[in-house]
Order: C-alpha cells, then structure tokens, then sequence
C-alpha cells in the first residue's frame, strides 16, 4: 500500500465544490508535484490530508491507517507534517526556539531537542540565524524556517505548499536543492508549486489538479505535453491548437 | 537567564528575607501585598503571558480557594494549612471546566476573556445568595495567633509565608520555561494552526495551563482569606480583583519570568501609597485614576512590559564592564 493513499476525497464550502472526489497516492521514497491553476483545491487537499479539515466524503490512509477524524497533532505524530503557504513562524521566540518546538514531537527532553534542532538549522543553512527572533528573517529566510519546522518533527512524509513562491531564480534553487537533499534522507515529499521548472525538475511524478479534479498524473515530461494540462492553465485554444 | 541575572536575583533573595530585620509591620504589610500580587500574577502568567489564554476571572479561582479554605475551617476544623489543598483542588476543577468549555469549543481571543469573565461574575452571584457561606456579608474569621492556624502574632509570618509563595512560583514557572510544556504554551501563544501542526496538542496543553494556573491562583486564594481574616464576595470574586492580577505582570512583562514579580514592585506599593493617601486627603477611589494612567502610560511606552527594557539594560551595562 501507499504511504499516502487518499480515494473520493470531496469537500464543499457553502456553494463551492473546492474538491470533487479526488483520488491520489503518493508511494514512499518519491517526490510528487502537486500543481493546477489557482482555485484548483491544492491547498484545500493539503487541509484534508494533514487533518485541518474533514472531507465530506471519502477516505484517507496515511501507512496504511485510516486518518480521517485525526486531528493535525496526532497525524504529526505519525509522521505527516505539513508547512503553511502563508508561513507562519512563531514571530517573538528565536530561530532555534522555533524549530525546537518541531523537534520535541520526537524527542520530549529539552537538550536532546535543541540539539536536534541545531543539527536540522544547520542542514538548512539557517545556523547563523539560530537567536534571531523569527520576525527578523526575510521571506526567504522565513520559508527556510517554516521547512526546518516540518523536517525537525522526524516526518515520513513532508507536505511543502509554495515554499518556493515569492523567491528569486537563485533562492528557488536552493530550496529545490534542500528538498531533494530531505528527500534522500528518506522522507517522502508532496509538493504544491507554482514555479514550473523547479517542480518539473524535482518530482518524479507530477498530479495536475483543476477545479477540484485531477486531470493528469505522470511523469514530468508528459504533463508538459498533455494537451488537458495545458488547456487548464492556457484556456481551450491552446490546448487543442498544439498536437 | 545570564549569570549576572541569576547572581542579581541570588542577591535580591538575601535582602527579601533579610529585611523583616529593620522593617516596620506598616511596611512589611506593603512587602507583603508586593509578594502577593506578585505571586498571583506569576500564576495568571502561566496560562496567559505564556500560552497567551487570556484570563480576566481569575478572581473566580481566588475566591474558590479563599471559601473553601475558610469554610473548611470554620466548620470542619480543619487546618488552614491542610484547606488551601482542597480550595486550590477545588479551583483547578473550575479551571478545567472553564478550560474544557473554552477550548473545546474554539473559543479564541475575546470571547475566551468573556467566558472566564462570565465564570466569575456566576461565582461571585452565587456566593452573594448562598447564606451557608455568609452571603453578601461574607465570611469571617476570629483571630487567634495560632500558628497551625495559618494566624501569626507578627507581621513577620505572613511575610515568609507570601515570599514563599512567590518564590515557589516563580521557580515552577522557570521550571515550565524550561520544558515541552513551556516551549508549547509560547508556540501556541504565537501561532496556534503552527503549533498543531507540529504535533502539539493544542487543546490538552492550553488545558494543562489553565488547571495549573487556578491551582496556584487557588491556593494565593487561601492566603488572601488568613491574611484579611475576612472575605466578602465582591470582593474576593469581583472584577477588580481580576484586573488587579492582571495589571503586574502585564506592566512588568507578560510572559517573561520576572515580569510578574516586577510589576508588582512596581504597582502594589502605589497601588498601597496612593490608597492610603487618596483616603486620607478624602478622595477616596483616586488610586483607581492613578492606576488607570499608569496603565495607560504603560501600553503607549512600553507595550512589553518594563522587564525587557531592564534586561537589555542590564545586559548593555555588562557588555560595557
């Protein structure tokens, strides 16, 4: 079975059907793009998934286990740990004090975690920002922080959602670098991206989302050429114009 | 906490249990207050400056654990020193149940405040109209000078006793500072979505604090009662009791150790001079403006409370030796 096996999954908020039965899975060791035009439901799957909100309908199995109903704490300590497209450091405390709340999920002692904590900062390239206070970082910096948080909770699987939007070409490069170097640590990573080169070059398997649906699942390669995906985010012309 | 800090407080300590030595009773009495406030306010601390619940009833839990306390021994006869265990007990119950029914059901920022607010004023109306605990004219408590009593003939007494208390709280708190408990109270406080996601229990943790705060608040309870000797429910559960625990470690520093303990150095002896003062002069009630601009002064100048100022004071003058 799958790591992450999630199967109908629907949710609807008033008249909006944000997702309308979605099935997707995501084996262990790979690295999965999770992309698809604005509204598509990215960030709505990402709340199902890692227990923020309940689907309607469907199911949801994380190693195997039924997790629908967990709650966001209890999925972390299974081993599913998720970062916010909006980031959301926890501004007054420090850097390391930051990732040391991820770190306790493993390790309850305080020393044993703020050694563990200063191991992920330094596999980041955050250590020489350890005792900023969080406010004081840049967007960059912050997205940094908020991926240390995740990886610091010993995750099997990591959910990113935009961790690259916002930064420049070299910052992107970075942050596709540290995610393949997480990935070889063995954790299995889904990621929600807009910047296409960095998603293309990264996953192994590509799931194209729109309006609530998955349109197409492959390789890299042939989501680039698939006339579906391309109409999604171009419009029908496009789509059908290129063979 | 730097070494220059602990050796400071080491210091700070030796003089506070020195100074009964050349004190009068008048200003142990303000010494007294000091500690007092100090303590309740590093209580209130636990649940509100770190974990950020903010609490405007903790009156509720003084009053539990002040009643209790009292009647336990006047009708039971059972030591003061034995009663403030049931009273504080007795105020963690409420506290769960107010923690319970606020974070079970979300309630976040203001209408958190309501709630404990709402928990007190529900006390205080009860105890107003139940005539077994002396209704509106409250309870109170015949002097003996017996120590097993928790009454002492010298003013002396109660001044260990409240800076035990306050010592013994302030120490906890470092201990909580220190633990997953503290790290995941000021996580929670920062960003609660950020803290669930990294596997905190959110609503067993906030609950954690607040059992553990009226605890504490329960058991500063049961002084108030043997160092006032009587208890009345407006006063003992009313609002002004509430703000009054709020008020120090908000001016001296929410969420910071010794804020609590700074604030109150700073509020309660004007809080007391003023009182005095006012009174005398026949304008009785003034404390209450001289408080409110101080208040007011203290949010447009130092929205953090005085503590970190005085830290980065201390730690500029130690850069500078």
């Amino acid at each position: 079975m799958a790591l992450l096996e999630a199967v109908g999954v629907a949710k609807r908020f008033g008249g909006l059907q944000a997702l309308g039965g979605v099935s997707l899975a995501v084996e262990a060791g790979e690295i999965v793009g999770l992309i698809g035009p604005n509204g598509a439901g990215k960030t709505t799957l990402f709340h199902l998934v890692s227990g923020f909100l309940a689907p309607d309908a469907g199911t949801i199995h994380f190693a195997g286990e039924p997790v629908v109903g967990l709650k966001p704490h209890a999925l972390c300590r299974r081993g599913l740990a998720r970062t916010f497209q909006l980031v959301k450091p926890f501004p007054g405390l420090t850097v390391l004090e930051n990732v040391r709340v991820g770190a306790l999920a493993r390790l309850p002692r305080f020393p044993a975690a703020t050694a563990q904590a200063r191991e992920v900062l330094a596999f980041v390239g955050l250590a020489a920002k350890a005792d900023l206070p969080a406010r004081a970082l840049t967007l960059a910096e912050r997205k940094r922080l908020e991926l240390a948080r995740a990886f610091a909770t010993g995750p099997r699987l990591l959910l990113l959602d935009e961790v690259m939007a916002g930064l420049t070409p070299t910052e992107t490069g970075e942050v596709v670098e540290l995610c393949r170097r997480i990935n070889a640590t063995g954790v299995t990573v889904l990621l929600i991206e807009h910047v296409m080169r960095a998603v293309m070059t990264l996953s192994q398997r590509v799931v194209v989302l729109n309006q609530g649906q998955v349109i197409a699942t492959g390789p890299p390669a042939a989501i680039a050429a698939d006339p579906r995906v391309i109409e999604a985010y171009l419009g029908p012309e496009h789509g059908h114009a290129d063979p | 906490m730097s070494h220059l800090g602990r050796t400071l407080m080491l210091i700070a300590l030796v003089i506070l249990v020195a100074l009964p030595a050349v004190l009068g009773s008048r200003a142990l009495t303000v010494f007294v207050f000091i500690f007092f406030y100090a303590y309740l306010g590093q209580a209130w601390n636990i649940l509100s400056g770190y974990g950020g619940q903010l609490s405007a009833g903790h009156a509720a839990f003084v009053g539990v654990g002040a009643y209790t306390t009292t009647v336990l021994a006047m009708y039971a006869g059972i030591s003061p020193w034995l009663g403030m265990f049931a009273g504080a007990g007795l105020a963690a119950l409420l506290g769960a149940v107010v923690g319970f029914l606020g974070f079970r059901f979300g309630l976040r920022g203001f209408y958190f405040v309501l709630l404990t607010v709402a928990f007190a004023e529900v006390c205080r109306i009860v105890a107003l109209n139940t005539e077994a605990i002396g209704g509106a004219l409250g309870l109170y408590i015949t002097f003996t000078g017996d120590p097993w009593q928790f009454q002492f003939q010298d003013n002396r007494g109660y001044y260990y006793v409240a800076l035990a208390l306050m010592v013994a709280a302030t120490g906890l708190t470092a201990g909580v500072e220190r633990s997953r408990l503290g790290a995941y109270l000021t996580a929670i406080r920062e960003d609660e979505d950020a803290a669930e996601a990294l596997g905190v229990d959110t609503f067993r943790y906030k609950l954690v604090a607040i059992v553990l705060s009226a605890f504490l608040t329960g058991l500063g309870g049961a002084f108030y009662a043997t160092y006032l000797f009587s208890l009345q429910p407006n006063t003992v559960f009313g609002i002004p009791l509430s703000v009054d625990i709020i008020l120090r470690p908000v001016v001296g520093g929410a969420g910071t150790l010794l804020g609590p303990i700074l604030g109150s150095f700073i509020l309660t002896p004007l809080a007391e001079l003023s009182r005095t003062y006012f009174a005398r002069t026949g304008l009785a009630g003034t404390h209450l403006v001289v408080y409110g601009l101080l208040l007011i002064a203290v949010v447009l100048f130092l929205p953090r409370g005085a503590y970190p100022h005085l830290a980065r004071a201390l730690a500029r003058r130690r850069t500078a030796a």
